[in-house]
């Protein structure tokens, strides 16, 4: 009876209990009531043994707090982000929602929660925070793979991932993290190994990042890993370290290659124009050559038609004038030297005087046997000259 | 009364006792071997609440979960006798708890151990028969699906059962890796000369299409300037030609005149005599008659 009476006052604080949960309001909670309801047997029987001899009313509200405080023990909280597993004699039993939730306290049932919505980050090939001894920056050792045609790439990765299954993310693989590395690592090479250099270089990225994807998520299945991956980002792709510079020497001769052709293209821009206005001068100057020589012949064609017309009127008298005027004209501007013996006697010319720097003022000196009226008064040397000339012309 | 409830209380009490010290739990996880002096009892693969006697039971659990051999990388000979390091994993899991624990004693160090072993050899044989271009590239998988059904039947003999055995990675030895770089080097090179050459040709080419351009226009140019020079000198002529025929006798003796003016322009020096030039008849004699 007195068993009765005790399971009857424990029987209480689940109400109790259940009051507490209903401020707070967590949406389970008839679940909670009718499930601590029906375990109440139970519940004293596992806690039979804390009573062992003493009857007192003390004694019993000890035991009846201790039993409070154990029950309240069950109250966990599950986040919105989170999962909760809950098992039962170490069986699974029931994955919960987000809320405040209850379980039967140690030893009956106990309770793991998983995040399943964050997402978390893997780094193949690079560190970019520092994890315990390990620094940050590259890891040569994961990075460098071969390519389909033996070439060496160097390829950083990064895994973006979460919990899809929390029950099987926890039972199911030991260290889950670690085993996506190794599936990681192993898909990534793979998939690269079927690939060529340059395909990885330059286009094939997106191809071979869904590849290594769906091959990681695959494996990662057939493990029952719990683990969704959702999305695989190729980090960098280069050539390693150690080629770097012929592969930049590579790209350079390409920026080269158009460097000279645009050289050569300014070059021809230069001189093609050039060429061209050249051209052009040219058939202008032979156009004017032309106009010029056809203008001019035509100018003297009339004058001499003109003065033809006049000539015809009074040939003798024009002919004359015209002989005269034109030696007039000649033996006006030149040099002359008059001749007046017809005997061959020979004479000094100062030819090289006449003919050297004082030929102009002899013009002007000699001038005036011809025309006085253009005399203008010699200098001295070059009157001796001249009296010397004319004497001997006289002569 | 008294002595009753006492006497409940302490079979309660051992009852108690017992349910602590006989019950267990598995844990979801969990594989169990209860042993009786030594003697294999029970295997459980379920998990939940189970009982045992106490002290002459003794239980034993396993990770019942996929475990990991994760080997330390090795050097592989392929058929063309080259030297690769491969660095493999293999997932495992316990099947049958009772060999697993006669086999191997039930520790998971020298599960994986003998599991090492086997994984070596069966490497080792394998790529004794594939070459690096097999192994990298081409039959990788089938590689890896023929490698993890042979360990596997191997490892039955453990109470193991392999899940999946893969290849991590395949890499060169560094002596090899830096003649590799070296011929990456001289591929790049070639690429390298081949495009700068490219580039010069190109330019050769522009430069002397421009230079034939440059010839062509200039020279079209002086042939369609000398024609059009000749078409002047053409027409001049033809001008001259009709004008100067109407009277050659004063064509003559005008042009004569014009070109004596064109010929001495001042700077010459004329001996003259004066008694064959009309011109200087009066000079000597007023009468104007030339001596015969």
């Amino acid at each position: 009876m007195a068993w009765n009476e005790s399971g009857g006052s424990q029987g209480r604080d689940p109400w109790s209990g259940r009051q507490n949960n209903n401020d707070q309001g967590p949406p389970d909670l008839d679940e909670v009531v009718r499930k601590m309801q029906e375990s109440l047997g139970g519940l004293f029987r596992s806690d039979k043994y804390r009573n062992p001899n003493n009857y007192s009313g003390k004694l019993f509200f000890g035991l009846f707090i201790v039993l409070v405080i154990w029950l309240l023990s069950g109250i966990y909280v599950v986040d919105q982000a989170e999962r909760g597993v809950v098992l039962r004699f170490g069986r699974y039993s029931v994955t919960t929602l987000p809320g405040l939730r209850w379980h039967w306290p140690y030893p009956i049932e106990s309770v793991q929660i998983v995040n399943t919505e964050q997402i978390r980050n893997l780094e193949i090939g690079y560190r970019s925070t520092t994890l315990g001894h390990q620094p940050m920056g590259s890891v040569p050792a994961e990075s460098l793979m071969l390519t389909q045609d033996e070439n060496i790439i160097d390829i950083k990765f990064a895994v973006q991932y979460l919990i899809k299954d929390a029950r099987d993310f926890l039972y199911n693989v030991k260290e889950p993290a670690a085993t996506l590395q190794q599936v990681t690592e192993s898909a990534v090479r793979e998939v690269i190994g079927k690939s060529k250099m340059d395909f990885v270089l330059t286009e094939g990225r997106g191809e071979i990042v869904d590849r290594a994807r769906s091959l990681i998520q695959e494996i990662l299945d057939r493990y029952q890993t719990g683990i969704h991956v959702t999305t695989v980002n190729m980090q960098d792709a280069q050539p390693p370290e150690e080629v770097q510079a012929s592969f930049a020497d590579a790209v350079k001769a390409r920026e080269d290659e158009q460097r000279l052709k645009n050289e050569a293209e300014t070059y021809s821009n230069d001189i093609l124009p050039k060429a061209r206005g050249a051209a052009a001068r040219q058939l202008e100057e032979a156009n004017g050559y032309r106009s010029r020589v056809v203008a001019t012949a035509e100018g003297e064609s009339n004058r001499f038609l003109k003065v033809l017309q006049e000539y015809e009127k009074a040939p003798e008298i024009t002919r004359e004038r015209l002989y005269l005027e034109g030696l007039e004209d000649i033996l006006a501007v030149n040099t002359k030297v008059l001749l007046g013996s017809d005997n061959n006697n020979l004479f000094y010319f100062p030819l090289d005087q006449l003919l050297g720097g004082h030929a102009p003022g002899h013009v002007d000196s000699l001038a005036p046997i011809i025309s006085p009226e253009n005399s203008a008064p010699p200098s001295g040397p070059s009157l001796r000259n001249r009296q010397d000339l004319r004497n001997r012309g006289e002569r | 009364m008294g002595y009753v409830k006492s006497i409940v209380a302490i079979i309660i009490f051992t009852l108690g006792i017992v349910v602590f010290f006989c019950l267990f739990t598995v844990q979801e996880w969990q594989r169990v071997l209860v042993l009786q002096f030594g003697e294999v009892q029970q295997a459980i693969t379920e998990p939940g609440l189970y009982f045992k006697i106490p002290v002459i039971q003794n239980v034993y659990y396993f990770d019942g979960r996929i475990l990991s051999l994760d080997a330390e990388p090795e050097r592989y000979l392929t058929s063309e006798k080259k030297n690769v390091i491969v660095d493999s994993f293999v997932k495992w899991r316990i099947a049958d708890v009772q060999r697993y624990y006669t086999a191997v004693g039930g520790d998971e160090t020298a599960a994986n151990i003998r599991l090492l072993q086997i994984i070596k050899d069966g490497l080792r044989g394998e790529f004794g028969k594939r070459t690096i271009q097999d192994v990298v590239s081409g039959e990788r998988t089938q590689f890896m699906e023929v490698l993890s059904t042979e360990a596997s039947k191997v490892a039955q003999g453990f109470g193991i059962e392999v899940v999946d055995m893969r290849i991590k990675r395949i890499d060169l030895p560094r002596e090899v890796s830096s003649s590799v770089y070296r011929r990456m080097e001289a591929e790049r090179e070639r690429v390298a000369k081949e495009l700068r050459s490219r580039g010069a040709e190109a330019a050769e080419r522009i430069r002397a299409d421009a230079d034939r351009q440059r010839e062509v226009i200039l020279a079209e140019a002086f042939r369609d300037a000398e024609q059009l020079r000749g078409e002047g000198d053409a027409a001049a002529t033809e001008i001259y030609a009709r004008a100067y025929g109407r009277n050659q006798d004063f064509f003559n003796f005008y042009r004569t005149l014009s070109a004596y003016r064109t010929a001495f322009k001042g700077r010459d020096v004329l001996i003259l005599s004066p008694k064959t030039m009309p011109f200087f008849r009066f000079l000597q004699e007023p009468q104007g008659k030339t001596p015969p």
